[in-house]
């Protein structure tokens, strides 16, 4: 045994690397560049090969439906109003507890209203678990997939109060196709239960 | 809100088996305890301790905690040991008034004992008579107070459980600093000023040594020839070799290391506390922070040790998805710790970039199921959170029959037979079976040493027992041998991997309905996993309500440090880099 011998087996795979790389980039050349956006899951996928890296900010890895960043509140376009009740339960599930609720009342009888008052979510302590969309029994708090939030400032910036976390339901359905799938299906199935009802009365 | 009184079951009836055992030899001071285990009186701990290792064969040491009873005013110790054959722990007691505070210390049974007595002195408070070294481990020299007694209050403090009543239904936000008068997460003790203060940690951390470097120089052959003098480096908190902000005092003779201190806790949170101020599903998410590159073995963990409480059983498909989970993440994890021990060394990046090639691809797949790369927060008590679509499937089944494969093997080939690295790793850093045994470690480091010990055999969980897969063991104890075990379980993981891939069923994947406040049944449990760093272990203590009453962590990465001195002991400095990324630690778990 030759002693060295480890050493160039190895270094024939470092090589075999960076060959790779040009011919990958030569193979992406006849197809407009390797930094086309459709070119992207063949790069990040399970046939990858040659360089790995994407060019972010130019480009960005598409999100999965499931990914989850600090949480906003549904805004219901058609009906509009705010779909959050204030009940409470992502204030209590949340483990940092980072969302603070202020239970909106009805100014002329006193009594709890279900509308939240202020609602605020310290994005500098949320860890993006995501229990509270999960444990949300009205689907009116989702996770967002925006995770540019980078700011200038500490404190004021990243207290998200009630405006800043409204998003249009357009926006979930257009970052949660499944979810809002499932929501319009179980809004439907409650509606039919109503007209059976309705007819059962009848 | 108050603590619900604590309710106490009457103590265990009879014992059996080795309990019996224990109870004939030692007469009354041995008394049976609630729950599980028994209670040894301190005056024969010691000698108890020696007899369940010696006589009884146990002869690990899993896990050392304390557990402070305060409405019954005691302090309690709890061990459990194992058999190297496997089966269940003995799990031993022991008890001290909360005014007196004081154990024997089990130094001299088991050297593993050591790091894990100086935790329970630092956070409970507890004097460990016969400690060799016993001083503050994860706080600093001087802290005010032990933080995991119940009494203690954290500067930020506002209730003893969550969820906080500020919150909900009039929660207008508060900054947690501004609960403080000085703005900072600080409290100061009443007596205590800050001009007469004075930081002593170091010269407590160097008499603490020089105790021991004492002892030694009557075994040490000096050389005659040169004359050497001691020399103290400090390597760390910030050093690119340690893997993150870890202290290692090195005391050299020449270039020789006589005696190696690690210093940690710069990452320490407390996580306990928080833990016990949390409600138990809270905990899920933070458990992803301690090993963060395994996060999702962590979920496991904690989720295997609520369940043995809460008596619940998840469904089929959760269980398969689990293992899917747990086993791609000890890919993820091996491959970054081969890569990492690359980097340490000299060879600068290009082996790890291209295992953290094959570890994104896992990511994304993870992504895809949970919804976060690394804080996964997959599991739930009684099942999982999500459930993966069949392309997700297709997908991993991709990556576990051709890509993984192909790149264990071209890492194997890249750098196994490497003589360079062959040089560096071989006889380096030995340790040998029966102190590894001995100090308590885990995982990879146990196994590379000779001993066949892998919980998933041992004492198998969720659904472990129906896999074939092998156990690997390594023989030298070295560097390389831990470098060599790291590739074989990889293939022994996608063995597994192939078979869950293929049987998993459709189903349920959640055992009724998810709950965000639970109640547990009062009692303790201790739930172990095989994570890839070795042996993950929960103790939970409940006391009926919705917050665990003691959350403890077993951390492989901390109590395998334990060795680390013996390791390291009589190499050249150069090689303690070698060695640190051969254990392969995080910190996020090491310092908790």
């Amino acid at each position: 045994m030759i002693y060295g011998i480890g050493i160039l087996k190895g270094l024939g795979v470092t090589l075999k690397h960076f060959i790779e790389s040009y011919i990958e980039d030569v193979r992406y050349l006849f197809e407009g560049g390797r930094y086309q956006p459709r070119h992207l899951p063949a790069r990040q996928g399970p046939r990858a090969r040659g360089i790995f890296t994407v060019q972010y900010p130019k480009e960005k890895l598409p999100l999965p439906e499931n990914f989850r960043y600090i949480p906003f509140l549904v805004y219901d376009t058609q009906e509009n109003k705010i779909k959050c009740t204030s009940c409470g339960i992502c204030a209590k599930v949340c483990p940092p507890q980072c969302i603070w609720i202020v239970r909106g009342t009805d100014p002329s009888t006193g009594r709890p209203r279900p509308e939240p008052e202020a609602f605020y979510i310290d994005a500098t302590i949320c860890m993006s678990c995501g229990f509270c969309a999960e444990f949300c029994p009205f689907d009116a708090i989702k996770m967002d997939h925006d995770y540019e939030l980078s700011s200038y400032e500490r404190y004021e910036s990243l207290l998200f109060d009630l405006p800043r976390l409204l998003k249009p339901d357009t926006y979930h359905a257009q970052i949660h196709p499944s979810d809002w799938a499932r929501e319009l299906a179980e809004k439907e199935a409650e509606k039919a239960k109503k007209r059976e009802k309705a007819a059962a009365r009848a | 809100m108050t603590a619900p009184a604590k309710a106490k079951a009457a103590p265990l009836a009879e014992l059996k088996g080795d309990l019996a055992v224990l109870k004939e030899k030692f007469g009354d001071a041995v008394q049976p305890a609630e729950y599980e285990g028994v209670v040894i009186a301190n005056g024969v701990l010691v000698e108890a301790a020696r007899f369940i290792r010696d006589e009884l064969g146990y002869q690990y040491l899993s896990s050392l905690t304390a557990v402070d009873y305060i409405q019954e005013g005691y302090f309690e110790v709890v061990y459990h040991a194992y058999r190297l054959e496997g089966g269940g722990p003995l799990v031993f007691k022991a008890r001290t008034p909360r005014g007196v505070a004081t154990i024997p210390s089990l130094v001299s049974v088991w050297p593993g004992a050591d790091f894990q007595e100086r935790e329970a002195w630092d956070l409970m408070g507890i004097r460990f008579a016969g400690h060799p070294n016993l001083k503050r481990i994860l706080l600093w020299e001087g802290f005010h107070g032990h933080p995991l007694r119940k009494d203690w209050k954290e500067p930020y403090y506002e209730e003893e459980h969550k969820p906080f009543s500020s919150r909900w239904p009039s929660g207008h936000h508060i900054r947690a600093e501004d609960r403080v008068f000085w703005h900072d997460n600080v409290q100061y003790p009443l007596d205590w000023d800050p001009d007469q203060a004075e930081d002593t940690s170091d010269e407590w951390l160097y008499i603490g040594m020089g105790q021991f470097a004492r002892a030694e120089t009557g075994e040490r052959v000096e050389p005659k020839s040169l004359r050497t003098e001691r020399l103290v480096v400090n390597m760390g908190p910030q050093h690119p070799s340690t893997h993150g902000v870890f202290r290692m005092v090195v005391t050299l003779d020449g270039e020789t290391i006589v005696r190696l201190e690690p210093v940690m806790g710069y990452l320490h949170r407390n996580h306990e506390k928080i833990g016990e101020r949390n409600m138990y599903l809270q905990n899920m998410p933070y458990t992803d922070r301690l090993d963060y590159i395994c996060s999702m073995s962590n979920n496991l963990g904690y989720a295997i040790a609520v369940e043995k409480l809460l008596g619940i059983k998840p469904p089929e498909r959760a269980e398969y998805l689990r293992v899917i989970m747990a086993e791609f993440t000890r890919i993820v994890n091996h491959l970054w710790a081969i890569g990492f021990l690359l980097n340490d060394l000299g060879a600068f990046f290009t082996p790890a970039l291209y295992a953290i090639e094959e570890r994104e691809l896992i990511l994304d797949l993870f992504e895809e199921a949970a919804g976060s790369r690394m804080m996964c927060n997959y599991m739930r008590f009684g099942g999982v959170a999500y459930d993966v679509s069949d392309d997700w499937i297709a997908r991993a089944k991709e990556l576990v029959y051709n890509r993984l494969p192909r790149a264990i093997e071209e890492l194997d080939r890249y750098l196994t037979h490497n003589e360079l690295i062959q040089s560096r790793c071989q006889g380096v850093g030995v340790l040998p079976p029966d102190l590894a045994v001995a100090y308590s470690t885990a995982g990879p480091v146990l196994r590379a040493s000779g001993i066949p010990y892998d919980v998933r055999r041992a004492e198998p969980y969720s659904i472990y027992d129906r896999f074939d897969f092998d156990v690997a063991v390594r023989y030298n104890g070295d560097v390389y041998d831990r470098y060599l075990i790291r590739i074989d379980e990889m293939w022994q993981s996608l063995r597994i991997l192939r078979q869950a891939l293929e049987q998993i069923p459709r189903g349920e994947i959640q055992a009724g309905k998810k709950q965000y406040m639970m109640r547990v049944p009062a009692g303790q449990a201790y739930g172990r996993v095989e994570n890839p760093k070795g042996e993950l272990g929960f103790y939970l203590v409940s006391d009926g309500s919705p917050n665990p009453y003691r959350y403890h962590i077993r951390a492989p990465s901390f109590i395998n440090l334990t060795a680390l001195n013996e390791m390291c002991k009589g190499h050249k400095v150069a090689d303690v880099v070698v060695i640190l990324g051969s254990i392969d630690i995080v910190l996020g778990e090491v310092d908790r």
